[in-house]
């Protein structure tokens, strides 16, 4: 198996060049919103290992929220981030990224601070490079070649299937999987399919991952008698803040929401990047680091298979600090439009909204960190609006194609795989179709 | 103690006379209808035109009236007629911007040739300010508009469309039975609130239709609320913010879309697939619609009851299901209409309690590969008020060739909601539009679709529907058979606030 891995760079940029900047970035698409795959500087199409990427200005315009608290007015560079997720290593990634774009990262990298055309690109990029708090990847080890491959049965399937269609009429599910498997070696004989084989799993990647699957739980249980104690009095302490913390869920400007929704609803799926900054005091930092923790070791070990709980619609998402903790930025892939997007994390998942945004200063009241909140849906849909940032260049590897359908062609797969399938597996295999 | 009490807000139960009619009433009796869609001409005209219109209330008469008169506004409109704009900056912003905004445009899947430009109205320098939407019980419309709209009439406003409507006997144009499945408003706010709904219900709460009540989330919808002074002084007080006058209570939203369709394209396509079969054709068309011309749905009644669809034995029959017995998409195709606008879904599939629904909701569990795909139905309810218009046309004449200037059929689809965005554009967009609903692709609603290609999907065209057992039927290259001619969001006001837009006698 393919581990997945996410890279991000980030630099402050030089202001004297932040308009030359940003038309370089409006220059890599063909509309706003919509990404052109052949532009000059990046060709993301020819990193076959990549999944989605997106180039950003960090522009907050929540910035001064702080003052609710009394805080003064924080002054954080503006900064340009690019990131992305991959198949395999992320440091190998950067290398091929160096090797095939220098002259696009060169032009744009010379508009962050201390960048000269003189910098080494591979070591200045993993210099710049920042970690997740928590990310979530919707199938470990779907390689984009694996998405592509599988893409490539299910519509190959689909024409057996249509060209067949009175062969296949009242023949029982298994004859008609028994049918297809063998159309599908033919084609595969033929050259005209491939499917390849699951990469070898990299032992250090399958080892450290094991160490932490274990490791993880077995030091909360070490420090459990401490956690107690100070959960508990976290927990009281949370809740008394929790009754006068200040919420910021103010109607957003209009323009600034239709500037965003320009960028949206091109492709079945979208991206979504904000940025917000911590409420004040140890309480919230370390809720913050704790949540975000506990929500990797889910995503890592837990949600590996199409579903973060139940949410069926993100293909890739990060948590990042930011200024020394000061701030966070979450990014994320998901299908649909943002309204369906809030809708379905509210009425499924409303608890994990809650615990891990309402540490951002002006989030809907909570209650006991995973109550209320978010169920006040206007609030929460304004609060999301305003810390929402426009994400200029947006790539993803396979447009029309929402989680839900690499889901299907990986069952189709997965079916086609075996030899010889049960009735009520057959059955299921066969309603995929 | 009440259930008021217990939860320590008071309801004021529901003023009618303060309600629009349309709320609360499909007029079935009033087979006769017309819109018009106007544009103020003089604002003092306007105004006193409204004053004295007979504008119908909620509640109910007896004898029963004859006629009805409703009015609803586009935010341009409230601008003409000169409501302040920190009034209307109260509204939602997908009534303050419209229906023609291009990235919303995008979301309707008004591109291609059902994209504004082509409309007929609505789109820009078409713009409606008010909607006057006149009804009657046959043979009196013509002489009710007439009384209705005489000089002070001519002065406020210039008409930029009369709409006709038609009465079909209850059937839409393309021949199937409509208007059989609405939400039934709980107007006693008894609604139970809790969070977690495992059987489907019908009764949706009164803050879903009605803005200044507490809607499927027990929150109260934005709407503007405005300091109270002499001019406020008829509004009710917000329920929510007692200090505050609330604009927006008994009053609620009017989406409006003049749909085009193609009646003889329809059956020429359908009857082509079923191999000039009438009965094969119903049955195609049928599943299309997911009911069948006369109304019964596709999937077998159930044995308990759901709330809020009535007792009477034909409710029963036409309503009393859900797609809980047709997991597999068998009897009513995953992507028929009735079933993509409704999926008759809950919060939680499969009816879990207790340690399985704790499971559930952290996505542990069987996963199988269609469970829990869509959102909860009952924060995407609409109350649907359309009128079908132009002549009748059978499936069996329309299979003929359309003779030279074939009239215009169609639907001027209406439909009411307290929040545009969650509520018709979710379901237009996120559930009729959307060529992934329910893990399809390559098909949008087969009624509604607009057929145009998606980056990475060139195909949206297709209509599946699954077989037991055995390989999907799949009927590609579906024509576009609805077109959008025009379209706009309207504000459909209480009473009071209809008396606050239209001031004081001066
Ligand atoms: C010309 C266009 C349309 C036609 C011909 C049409 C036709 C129908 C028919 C025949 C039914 C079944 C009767 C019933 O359940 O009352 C129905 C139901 C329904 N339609 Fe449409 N419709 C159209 C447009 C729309 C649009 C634009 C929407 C919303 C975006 C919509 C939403 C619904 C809903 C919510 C139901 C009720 C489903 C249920 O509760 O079971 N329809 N329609």
């Amino acid at each position: 198996m393919t581990p997945q891995s996410s890279f991000m760079i980030l630099a402050p940029i030089d202001p004297q060049r932040e308009a030359e900047l940003r038309r370089l970035l409006a220059s890599m698409n063909d509309a706003p919103g919509r990404v052109n795959a052949n532009n000059r500087l990046i060709p993301f199409p020819r990193f076959d290992t990549l999944h989605v990427a997106r180039w950003l200005i960090l522009d907050d315009k929540t910035i001064d929220d702080g003052r609710v608290y009394g805080m003064p007015r924080p002054t954080y560079p503006l900064y340009l981030t690019f990131l992305g997720d991959v198949d395999g290593g992320a440091d190998a990634f950067l290398e091929e990224l160096a090797a095939r774009a220098p002259v696009g990262l060169l032009a744009l990298f010379s508009c962050c601070k201390g960048f000269t055309p003189e910098t080494d690109l591979v070591a200045w990029m993993k210099k710049h490079t920042i970690p997740s708090a928590a990310g979530y990847v919707n199938w470990r080890g779907r390689t984009v070649r694996r998405v592509r491959e599988e893409a490539a049965l299910r519509e190959a399937l689909e024409q057996h299937v249509q060209s067949r269609a009175r062969d296949l009429e009242r023949v029982p599910p298994r004859e008609i999987h028994a049918t297809l498997r063998q159309l599908v070696h033919v084609d595969i004989a033929a050259g005209r399919l491939t499917l390849s084989a699951e990469g070898p799993t990299p032992f250090k990647w399958w080892f450290g991952n094991l160490l932490h699957l274990i490791g993880v739980p077995l030091l909360l249980l070490l420090a459990s008698p401490l956690l107690i104690v100070v959960a508990a009095i976290g927990l009281v302490r949370l809740r008394r803040l929790e009754k006068t913390d200040p919420e910021l869920c103010a109607r957003v400007d209009q323009a600034y929401s239709a500037g965003l929704a320009l960028l949206e609803d091109h492709d079945v799926s979208n991206q979504f990047s904000a940025m917000g900054s911590l409420k004040p005091g140890l309480v919230r930092l370390w809720t913050t680091i704790f949540v975000l923790w506990a929500l990797d070791y889910g995503a890592r070990h837990l949600y590996t298979r199409g579903r973060l709980a139940r949410v069926r619609t993100i293909h890739f998402a990060r948590w990042v600090f930011l200024d020394g903790r000061k701030r966070i930025l979450f990014l994320s892939n998901y299908d649909g439009s943002l309204e369906s997007y809030m809708d379905d994390f509210i009425n499924k998942v409303g608890f994990g909204l809650n615990l891990v945004f309402s540490n951002g200063i002006g989030y809907p009241r909570t209650k006991w960190l995973i109550l209320d909140g978010c169920k006040d849906e206007r609030k929460f849909k304004e609060f999301l609006r305003r810390h929402q940032l426009p994400t200029e260049v947006w790539y993803k590897a396979y447009p029309g194609l929402t989680a839900v359908d690499l889901e299907r062609n990986a069952r189709i797969r997965q079916g086609l795989d075996s030899s010889s399938l049960n009735d009520r597996e057959a059955r299921e295999w066969v309603a995929l179709l | 103690m009440s259930t008021q009490e217990l939860f320590g807000v008071t309801r004021g139960e529901v003023d009618y006379g303060d309600v629009q009619g349309l709320v609360r009433f499909g007029y079935k009796r009033m087979s006769e209808a017309s819109y018009a869609l106007v544009r103020v001409k003089s604002v003092a005209a306007a105004r006193s035109w409204l004053r004295s219109a007979p504008i119908s209330s909620a509640a109910t008469i007896d004898p029963p009236p004859s006629t009805a008169m409703h009015v609803a506004f586009t935010a341009t409109g409230l601008e003409a007629l000169g409501v302040s704009a920190s009034v209307l900056a109260g509204f939602s912003s997908e009534f303050l911007t419209g229906m023609t905004e291009a990235s919303r445009s995008r979301r309707l899947g008004d591109v291609g040739s059902n994209a504004p430009p082509h409309w007929e109205w609505g789109s820009s320098g078409s713009v409606p300010h008010l909607l006057v939407m006149f009804f009657a019980e046959p043979g009196r419309l013509d002489a009710f508009v007439q009384r209705s709209t005489g000089d002070v009439w001519n002065d406020a406003f210039d008409t930029l469309r009369r709409l006709s409507t038609g009465d079909l006997g209850g059937l839409e144009p393309f021949g199937f039975a409509d208007g059989i499945s609405q939400p039934a408003i709980d107007w006693p706010q008894q609604r139970e609130r809790s969070d977690g709904h495992i059987a489907y219900s019908n009764v949706v709460a009164l803050g879903e239709f009605l803005l200044g009540y507490r809607n499927e989330y027990d929150k109260y919808t934005d709407r503007p609320l405005i300091d109270a002074d002499a001019a406020s002084a008829g509004l009710a007080a917000a329920e929510d913010a007692p200090e505050k006058k609330d604009v927006g209570r008994n009053g609620t939203y009017l989406v409006m879309r003049q749909l085009r369709q193609d009646v003889r394209s329809f059956w020429q396509f359908i009857s082509r697939h079923a191999g000039a079969d009438p009965a094969a054709a119903d049955t195609l068309a049928a599943a299309m619609v997911g009911r069948t011309r006369a109304g019964d749905p596709l999937v077998p009644i159930q044995d308990h009851a759901i709330p809020g669809i009535g007792s009477q034995p034909d409710q029963i029959r036409r309503n009393q299901f859900t797609f809980d017995q047709d997991p597999a998409g068998v009897g009513c195709p995953f992507g028929a209409h009735v079933r993509r606008s409704n999926p008759r879904n809950t919060d939680y599939p499969g009816r879990q309690t207790g340690l399985r629904r704790l499971i559930a909701a952290l996505g542990f569990g069987r996963n199988r590969f269609r469970d829990d795909l869509m959102s909860s139905v009952r924060f995407h309810r609409i109350l649907r008020r359309g009128r079908e218009y132009g002549p009748a046309l059978s499936p069996s004449d329309a299979l003929a060739p359309a003779p030279p200037n074939d009239p215009e059929r169609g639907l001027h689809f209406i439909c009411v909601n307290a929040n545009i965005s969650r509520q018709f554009e979710f379901l237009q967009n996120g559930w009729m539009m959307n060529t992934k609903f329910s893990g399809l692709t390559g098909e949008s609603d087969p009624l509604l679709g607009n057929r145009e290609a998606l980056p990475g999907c060139p195909v949206t065209g297709d209509f599946i529907m699954q077989e037991d057992g055995g390989v999907r039927r799949r009927v590609s290259g579906l024509p576009q058979f609805v077109t959008v001619r025009g379209g706009a969001y309207f504000f459909l006001p209480s009473l009071r606030a209809l008396r606050y837009f239209a001031g004081t006698q001066r």
